[in-house]
């Protein structure tokens, strides 16, 4: 009772990083607590998915396993997720900020009146006394996260209301066995009884999902850019640098939303998290979304017409220029140095 | 119920965050939000023109925008009218203040059960919060199925939509049952322009706290005499709420503190684009082994 929870996100037994992630952090979280790690995982053809959770930590893992629940659809989800949640009072419960997480996790809140806090960047255990009644609560969750165009980073809390809910973007928290591994034991979820036919209202006509094959997690150097690459056409020039240098490409939100590359390459607060050796900044101003997902990178190069843009402040290298001007150059002479 | 009658958007007017400026904030290090403009939150746009092209396949149906907000969100009402929209509900008072996006979900829960919609069409999050939670919190509230990061409504069969959804890497098309709450993504088409002729007749529109701020004005005659200009305006007295579950005091989560950002400035090395300095750089980086 009162344990920690993470809800496991999976394909076809393949279990997603940011649930190991988050399965990482929960076990730091629960032993800080003194409680027990519970993974809960509703899909299909789970046999032997607790072994891989437990050495995350997982002491326990909750499964419910069937057809009905692969591929992912709403309402059953959060018909079980809450069902289980209402019987084991679980104080936290994490989820990643993904398509999925995005879609039940408000649901799973609704349903018990408790709140979420979305895209968190941080999670703490700390104490908290109420300014105007003077009550004293041990031991909340911290959920800290920028907000408000990243002016500000806002801690929230929720005092009263259980189970205390947060999501948690891919690649924020790190991913590492625990030092110790959890039993791992499996319990089935009696989800027979938390289902009804209105459940299964949605049905599933057609579904085309693409292998993911952008992959800047992984990549070591990265080269990124922002609105001030100005185009798709200049975009390509970060390419060039990207494939001549062995990385891959990244972009700000602002990039993104002006349509000058793919949403999948998104880095910050509302993309994923990186800490490449080397961290290629292209017309990029250095808001916090956007530094909040890239400023563990080893080391930083800032080139911008800009020479006071707040990207500068995290910078090893500022080079004042144009994107257009600059990466030719550094092609060619990398190009010719390499020889 | 088979047929398509009441299309409701739920839509919010933010600070565009993306414009935020030098003068962002006050020399207190607060947020200047009067710097910021307030505008039509962007994919609550495309939620609007996924509802128009909805309301033309469907004879006889309405489209209505619902917000909450202070008495300027009027101005994202009108908006929606210019595009299209029939008429529109704000939700507004002082017992509203300090929602998160539970309190929130919850007033809007409420005044559409009064509206009464088939379909309920929203953005899929507000770019001042990010949060995407609203639109899922309604639709469980109302005990509705959802639709999340729909691009287009694909068909309109008795009693189900068929709807095309993005999801992480792929697309997906789904069959559910009305009423329903669909949540539309970026990637669906854009909204409509202004219509010159709308524009003309809606600009006129009012709602109730405008009027009583303009009494004698020419928007305020108009009114008078078209009723289908009157935005409707409702406070908390008005949606038959659970006082307990509005504003503040129903809202689960609670700011504990907030901090300004600071950077930690490092000594960053200051080069420019002549050849030589950019040349020495590639030497430097390939000498440490951070390429190559």
């Amino acid at each position: 009772m009162n344990n920690l929870f993470v809800y496991i996100e999976q394909e076809a037994g393949r279990v997603a990083d940011v649930s190991l992630e988050l399965l990482t952090k929960g076990r730091e979280l629960a032993t800080q607590l003194g409680v027990q790690l519970e993974a809960v995982v509703i899909g299909a053809d789970l046999a032997g998915i607790e072994q891989e959770l437990a050495r995350y930590g997982a002491d326990t893992v909750w499964v419910a396993d069937d057809a009905c629940f692969a591929p992912f659809r709403t309402l059953p989800h959060t018909a079980v997720l809450t069902g289980l949640i209402r019987d084991e009072q679980p104080q936290i419960v994490l989820f990643g900020a993904t398509c999925v997480g995005r879609d039940f996790a408000p649901r799973v809140s609704s349903a018990l009146h408790s709140g979420l806090t979305a895209d968190c960047t941080q999670l703490e255990i700390g104490d908290h006394t109420d300014a105007k009644t003077g009550t004293h609560y041990e031991n909340l969750l911290y959920q800290i996260r920028p907000a408000f165009g990243g002016n500000i980073i806002a801690t929230i809390i929720n005092p009263e209301h259980r189970p205390q809910m947060a999501t948690v973007r891919e690649g924020v928290m790190r991913k590492a066995y625990a030092a110790v591994s959890g039993r791992g034991e499996r319990r089935e979820i009696a989800w027979q009884g938390y289902l009804s036919e209105s459940d299964m209202a949605v049905e599933i006509l057609d579904r085309e999902i693409k292998e993911r094959n952008i992959d800047i997690k992984g990549a070591h150097i990265i080269v990124a850019g922002g609105y001030g690459v100005g185009s798709k056409e200049n975009f390509a020039l970060l390419h060039e640098l990207a494939e001549v240098l062995g990385g891959e490409v990244g972009a700000s939100r602002a990039a993104v939303d002006a349509g000058f590359t793919e949403p999948e390459r998104q880095i910050g607060q509302t993309g994923v998290t990186v800490r490449p050796k080397l961290y290629i900044a292209c017309g990029i101003s250095g808001q916090i979304q956007h530094t909040a997902g890239m400023e563990q990178s080893a080391m930083v190069i800032s080139i911008n017409t800009d020479p006071a843009a707040p990207i500068t402040k995290i910078a090893d290298y500022a080079i004042t220029g144009r994107v257009e001007e600059v990466i030719p150059k550094l092609i060619k002479y990398y190009k010719k140095n390499s020889k | 119920m088979n047929t398509i009658q009441r299309i409701v958007v739920l839509a919010k007017q933010v600070p565009d965050t993306r414009q935020v400026g030098k003068d962002a904030m006050t020399a207190e290090g607060t947020v200047n939000r009067a710097a910021l403009p307030a505008i039509f939150n962007p994919e609550d746009l495309h939620a609007l023109e996924l509802a128009l092209t909805l309301k033309e396949r469907c004879a006889g149906a309405s489209v209505y925008l619902l917000t909450m907000g202070p008495q300027r969100a009027a101005d994202i009402i009108r908006e929606a009218m210019y595009r299209g929209a029939d008429g529109g509900y704000l939700l507004s008072g002082r017992e509203f203040a300090g929602s998160d996006t539970l309190a929130t979900s919850y007033a809007l829960a409420c005044a559409l059960r009064k509206i009464g919609a088939d379909v309920i069409v929203a953005g899929r999050q507000a770019i001042d919060g990010d949060t995407a939670q609203v639109g899922p919190q309604v639709a469980e509230k109302l005990g509705l199925p959802q639709v999340t990061y729909a691009e287009e409504v694909v068909n309109i069969e008795q009693g189900y939509l068929t709807i095309r959804r993005r999801i992480a890497e792929g697309i997906e098309v789904v069959k559910a049952p009305f009423p329903l709450v669909i949540t539309v993504n970026g990637s669906a088409p854009a909204c409509r322009p202004r219509h010159a002729k709308r524009l003309m007749y809606y600009k006129s529109a009012r709602c109730r706290s405008e009027l009583h701020a303009a009494p004698a004005s020419f928007a305020a005659q108009r009114v008078a005499a078209k009723p289908e200009l009157e935005i409707i305006e409702w406070t908390a007295a008005n949606i038959q709420p659970d006082a307990a579950q509005l504003g503040l005091q129903g809202s689960p989560t609670k700011v504990k503190r907030i901090e300004n950002v600071v950077f930690q400035a490092k000594e960053a090395k200051c080069l420019t684009a002549a050849d030589e300095e950019l040349e020495g750089l590639i030497q430097e980086l390939m000498a440490a082994h951070t390429i190559g």
